[in-house]
């Protein structure tokens, strides 16, 4: 397999929140801001490339009997270096992500990744397939917070754009009552639904054409 | 008398305000995908009260008086992510010794329970809440019972929808996604219950 189809396969054809549906917990309860997607997504991306690099590097060395608990502490440990480094770089964004950060651990998307992708093939690839995937980990966590926190608070990381004091000075901008319950958790449930819907219409249509 | 109030309210609070899976988001991955019929969503819940009742004394008395004692408390998510897998393969372990019939209802969801993220999250807020041993346990014991509540009701909901006409985008995940919605609009309303 090439690098570049990896990387493809990760951000789009497999995209682990919209195809394979993975990792919803920190899917949903973060995005109620585009900034937070951006920050969970890149701690997946760390945790989840240097965890495959080390999984696939040690792959020949894991007994088969004992390799979940073998890949838990590995991705524990990686988790534990972002979190303290979050923490040390930026207190505002840990402090968003909050409880969410040491549950990366428990992310079904690094496991899966692991299991199914790092112990088979070789550390570079392995690499690279961790970098897919996580960048398709943030691309959905920023679209489904730019969603909601447009229809929700009316701005897009933090700049206003529905109602009142609209940065845009357009009336009818400025007009529109963000509503609430988009940030609120049923608009998680909402927002992810309807683009999973929307998804479906169209590999529905494309396969159709 | 104030303690008992607290402890009531700790365990209305995990129950039903801030119930794990409609306004947490935690344990998701099983809420969604154990949840086609009623019988094994019970058989989930059971599993995960039981787990989490007994993980989060366990890795309360780990981290107070392990970790805290070495001045290790960074090394808190390594520790009790070992501590839940190691606790899940015990009692598996000891389920299938002492009780067949148990086994048969739970084994199957038992070892998933090791990457529900509920477990771990639910010791990791006893530990920032500073809750004692007794409130750590209610308020375990009460936001697994909240997680069965809500994957039961769920798993009711969803035996119904396979027989409902559907349009075809809309089958599969995201009618489970906007059901799951609409029952967290309802648990919204729980909000106003404790200040």
């Amino acid at each position: 397999m090439k690098v570049k189809e990896v990387l493809i396969n990760g951000i789009i054809k497999e995209n682990p929140t919209f195809r394979l549906v993975l990792g919803m917990c920190p899917t949903l309860a973060l995005t109620t801001a585009a900034i937070n997607g951006v920050g969970m997504g890149l701690a997946v991306v760390f945790v989840l490339a240097l965890s495959n690099l080390f999984i696939s590097l040690l792959r020949n060395f894991i007994p088969d009997k004992v390799r979940i608990p073998a890949f838990v502490v590995i991705i524990a440990a990686f988790v534990t270096i972002v979190d303290m480094i979050m923490h040390a770089y930026t207190p505002g964004l840990y402090d968003a992500l909050g409880l969410y950060i040491p549950l990366i651990v428990v992310n079904c998307i690094i496991l899966a990744r692991a299991e199914s992708f790092a112990s088979k093939n070789g550390p570079f690839l392995s690499f690279m397939d961790g970098v897919g995937m996580g960048l398709g980990f943030t691309i959905a966590l920023v679209l489904l917070g730019t969603i909601r926190e447009l229809l929700g608070a009316g701005s897009v990381f933090g700049y206003k754009i529905l109602g009142e004091g609209s940065i845009t000075g357009l009336s009818f901008l400025s007009n529109i009552e963000p509503a609430i319950i988009m940030i609120l958790p049923p608009g998680a449930f909402f927002t992810l639904g309807l683009l999973l819907a929307l998804l479906n219409k169209l590999t529905d249509r494309k396969k159709q054409a | 008398m104030d303690y008992a109030v607290k402890l009531f309210l700790i365990l209305l609070s995990s129950i039903l305000v801030n119930n794990f899976i409609m306004s947490r988001f935690l344990g998701i991955c099983p809420f969604l995908g154990v949840s086609k019929r009623v019988s094994t969503a019970m058989g989930m819940g059971l599993a995960v009260t039981f787990v989490i009742a007994m993980s989060s004394v366990i890795t309360y008395l780990a981290h107070h008086f392990i970790l805290v004692k070495l001045n290790m408390e960074y090394m808190q998510t390594l520790a009790f992510i070992l501590i839940i897998a190691a606790l899940v393969q015990f009692v598996e372990m000891v389920i299938q010794k002492t009780s067949p019939s148990l086994y048969q209802a739970l084994g199957v969801y038992l070892p998933l329970i090791t990457t529900n993220c509920a477990v771990l999250g639910v010791a990791i807020i006893n530990i920032e809440e500073g809750y004692d041993l007794l409130q750590t346990l209610i308020n375990g014991t009460g936001s697994a019972l909240g997680f069965t509540l809500a994957i039961v009701l769920f798993a009711g909901i969803r035996e119904r929808l396979e027989q409902s006409d559907i349009p075809k985008p809309m089958q599969g995940f995201p009618i489970a996604m906007i059901t799951a919605g609409l029952m967290s609009v309802a648990f919204l309303g729980f909000q106003g219950l404790i200040k």
